[in-house]
């Protein structure tokens, strides 16, 4: 969802540092200083004026302790973990803070969060690339372990004895010799006044208590009473609603508009022009929403005026008969196609796709002489705090940003459109304003998953073995849009989940051909293994058909060095009772795929009526994520992963006619529901090694396990997503 | 305008909206009750669900005029401590992901379980399929409501 190829490294390496310099220039005195200051409740990082310090150490003494920027403890014994991600349902606020609630020893009941407030002393907060635990797995675990060893120091200066005899367990500080024990909380002044450890030593393996365990999560409560705040429920006093209407064309802008009908709506304050659209502001949300019915607008809908799906998919055709840039070349490549004893060719086709979080876009800013403070719920603090900067003529530091929960993100929360809107509006109408998008605002103005066209060929030997595997693709690039794509390479973020192909096939070739038409693109959960997966995975199929293979062997057979692929594909096919005869109509489909450091495998059962209605029954789902940090969120994204996928591949798809997407709600964008939610089975293959992601690798198999499913009921394949439009 | 009378929770309010305002926006707006969710503006979602006079309704289809007078339930109104048995039954299952299309869930669920103490998956599936999530956590309200159906005890 964020960048996941080239600049993964990068953002690794933020993550990394973002603790680091702060820890080295954290002197005695300055940490001094900065456990005075904490206990005023000031978000305030390490470098701290001299005098400003010595004022509030005498003003306020230390009463909660903050060792480092990810965690204050109480007097009370209260642990609050600072959360530099976001938080959208994925749960990285309750594994971030089991990471260091498992190096402190703290008692997991007496744990809270908290979301952090973009800063340098935080990095890059972006969050996505199921990036979120991997990226923060040593600092969170390092932060808690240095509070660890300064409070078991605390308590062994107290009782004069050796640190090295004392330990930390739930909460407190025990002296197993001598039987004496304190709570976390009567150490914490005494702690606030050692030195932080630079190299605290972490804990063993096999002495987690926490990790791979599934406590409840942190963030539950506010979910179910109505307290927990999303970007769309802040209110701020004297703040105006604004609604903002943009060009339906993708790139037009106003020309000129008519604001007299919109103004006598009451409560209606003003209409403005905003960037190339137009914001009517009032009271509240509706005097806003029938203000905008009111406003007369006329757009210059400017070069994509005539742009359709139609249009979109004739020029695809017409580039898959050039060659693109090479993405992968194994052995002879397509040349060996021509040694092969039966060749099969197929074309495979996704749309583009809306995110539809059920939190529409939202922004609350308020610009006020040197200052501006932002409530979002946004994938990127880090990137919102630049963007409010450079739309209010500010510099970051002079900009908070308040992150909310997100009531979704998938992918779309890293752009900061609404964001900009209401800091240039609070900039001209000198108020906090909020700017709310309707569903049909967020389904039409979004940066959409692309749609891609593929040609597959493969050749079988004279045993039936394939040989060989070329696969040419025509796809918008994201990366190529957003201009971060590597110079003089495939765009990454068409090729992850194509490229890189699993099985063990000895020539193949994979090249692209990126072609923009201009609808706007964005990162979609999974991104580009979000379609390719599909494709890939549904052509192997075809190749087993082809070679009268059953499609688990065939796997097994190309995958036999593989082994996190197979562990986890003979896994889901073993809890699926693979080979047992299913009814007429019925049909199995398997699907396997590796990213984002994972692996997971699913079958799915699927019914298929006479009048064509497709009903996905079951699903088994096996998953190795290395090593997991809380079992239970593991399962519920594979299960989210799947539900959103299922979406995606049953009813998904976005398009366009007259410049304009046609789709603007969930009646015409339908998205899976309760009833058409298969029972799905998650079951674990975990393998121990190194952390793999987890919002995004969940989603990518459940297209091709049903759509192959579809392919083994009928015999025949399904080439065309949404297979509901098929 | 005649200001117009909401109960809501139990407290009477009077507010001086347009009467055509949609009950969601005098929840959110005019009293700040903020747990009630916009998510489609049509009625298809239902993360605008509350209770009127005990039934559910989208409030996003309900304006102030129809609701005035009658009895509305939020989700700040279903228990004063988050402890309904729905609101715990959906602890237990560790139900919400992003949280957004919750309050809406629970509300559909306690006015299912009003009409049928202990629904079937398919009494389950009819009515809830009116309440759509993003992020898949339709097998856990399933079983969070069967829970809650059985006094939490399962």
């Amino acid at each position: 969802m964020s960048p996941t190829g080239k600049s993964r490294p990068a953002a690794r390496r933020r993550a990394g540092e973002q603790c680091a310099p702060a820890e080295r220039a954290l002197s005695r005195r300055a940490f001094l200083k900065t456990g005075a200051l904490a206990g005023t409740g000031l978000v305030i990082a390490f470098h701290v004026p001299e005098a400003l310090a010595a004022a509030v150490t005498k003003a306020a003494p230390a009463t909660r302790w903050k060792p480092n920027a990810y965690l204050i403890v109480d007097p009370k014994g209260e642990v609050t973990v600072i959360i530099a991600r976001s938080e959208m349902g994925q749960g990285s606020s309750t594994g971030l803070a089991m990471l260091l609630a498992e190096e402190l020893e703290a008692d997991w009941t007496k744990v809270r969060i908290q979301q952090a407030i973009p800063a340098p002393k935080y990095g890059n907060m972006s969050t996505g690339g199921s990036m979120s635990i991997r990226s923060l797995w040593e600092p969170m675990r390092k932060a808690g372990a240095q509070a660890r060893e300064m409070l078991i120091a605390a308590a062994a200066n107290q009782w004069k004895v050796a640190p090295g005899t004392c330990r930390a367990e739930h909460g407190e500080v025990v002296h197993p010799p001598s039987g004496r024990r304190l709570a976390f909380g009567a150490l914490v002044a005494a702690a606030a006044k050692l030195p932080v450890p630079e190299k605290p030593v972490l804990e063993e393996r096999k002495d987690w208590r926490l990790i791979g365990t599934s406590p409840a999560r942190l963030d539950g409560p506010a979910k179910v009473d109505g307290r927990a705040r999303f970007g769309t429920d802040v209110r701020v006093p004297g703040m105006l609603y604004a609604s903002v209407l943009q060009c339906p064309v993708f790139g037009g802008k106003v020309q000129g508009f008519d604001p007299a009908a919109a103004l006598q709506v009451p409560g209606v304050v003003r209409v403005e022009r905003v960037g190339n659209d137009v914001a009517v502001l009032a009271k509240s949300t509706w005097a806003a929403l029938r203000g905008r019915e009111a406003l007369r607008v006329t757009w210059d809908e400017g070069a994509l005026a005539a742009l359709d799906s139609a249009g979109i998919r004739a020029k695809f055709v017409e580039l898959a008969g050039q060659p693109g840039q090479q993405a992968r070349k194994e052995g002879r490549g397509t040349e060996a196609l021509a040694s092969a004893a039966r060749t099969i060719e197929a074309v495979y086709e996704v749309p583009f796709l809306a995110h539809a979080t059920m939190e529409p876009m939202n922004c609350t800013a308020h610009v006020q002489p040197g200052s501006c403070a932002v409530w979002v719920s946004t994938q990127n603090g880090s990137s919102a705090q630049r963007a409010a900067a450079e739309a209010a003529g500010l510099k970051p530091e002079q900009v908070t940003i308040h992150m909310t929960f997100l009531g979704g993100g998938f992918g779309r929360r890293h752009q900061h459109d609404p964001l900009v809107q209401a800091v240039l509006l609070s900039k001209a109408v000198h108020a906090p304003v909020q700017v709310f998008w309707t569903r049909e605002d967020d389904m039409q103005h979004d940066f959409y998953r692309p749609a891609t066209y593929n040609v597959l060929r493969a050749g079988l030997d004279a045993t039936g073995a394939p040989i060989a595997w070329t696969h040419r693709m025509v796809a918008p690039g994201i990366a190529t849009q957003m201009r971060f794509a590597e110079k003089d390479k495939p765009d990454w973020s068409s090729i992850d989940g194509a490229a890189n192909l699993p099985y063990a096939i000895p020539n193949i070739e994979v090249d692209l051909v990126t072609h923009d038409p201009g609808v706007p693109l964005g990162f979609w959960r999974s991104v580009g293994s979000s379609q390719n997966a599909y494709v890939v995975e549904c052509f192997l199929d075809e190749v087993a058909a082809a070679a009268k293979r059953d499609p688990f062997e065939l796997r097994r057979e190309l995958l036999k060095d593989k082994p996190q692929h197979l562990a986890v594909l003979e896994l889901a096919a073993k809890q699926a009772g693979w080979g047992t005869p299913l009814p007429k109509g019925q049909g199995r489909g398997i699907a396997v795929h590796g990213c984002f450091g994972s692996f997971v495998a699913q079958v799915a059962e699927v019914e298929v009526a006479t009048a064509g209605t497709v009903r996905v029954k079951r699903v088994f789902c096996a998953v190795d994520c290395g090593t997991a940090v809380h079992l239970d969120l593991v399962r519920a994204q594979m299960e989210s992963g799947i539900i959103y996928g299922l979406s995606a591949a049953l009813h998904g798809q976005i398009t366009l006619e007259k410049g304009r997407v046609v789709q603007g709600n969930f009646s015409d964008y339908p998205v899976v529901t309760m009833a058409e939610t298969p029972l799905i089975e998650v079951h674990f293959a975990l393998s121990g090694g190194e952390l793999g992601g987890i919002g995004e690798p969940g989603l990518p198999p459940i297209a091709p396990a049903v759509a192959n499913a579809i392919f083994a009921a009928t015999g025949k394949p399904v080439r065309k997503l949404p297979i509901a439009g098929v | 305008m005649p200001a117009i009378r909401l109960i809501v929770n139990g407290a009477a309010h009077s507010i001086d909206v347009d009467p055509e305002m949609p009950l969601l926006w005098a929840l959110r707006d005019t009293l700040g009750l903020t747990g009630t969710k916009y998510g489609c503006g049509a009625g298809i979602c239902g993360a605008c669900t509350v209770h009127l006079d005990g039934e559910p309704m989208r409030s996003c289809q309900v304006t102030v005029a129809q609701a005035a007078g009658k009895q509305v339930v939020t989700i700040e109104g279903l228990s004063p401590d988050g402890a309904h048995p729905v609101q715990r039954a959906w602890l237990e299952e560790q139900v919400p992901q992003c949280g957004y299309c919750h309050s809406g869930q629970i509300m559909a669920a306690v006015a299912l379980l009003a009409k049928q103490p202990d629904p079937s998956d398919a009494d389950i599936d009819q009515v809830m399929s009116a309440n759509l999530c993003r992020c898949g956590t339709y097998p856990r309200i399933r079983r969070a409501i069967h829970r809650a159906a059985k006094g939490g005890a399962r």
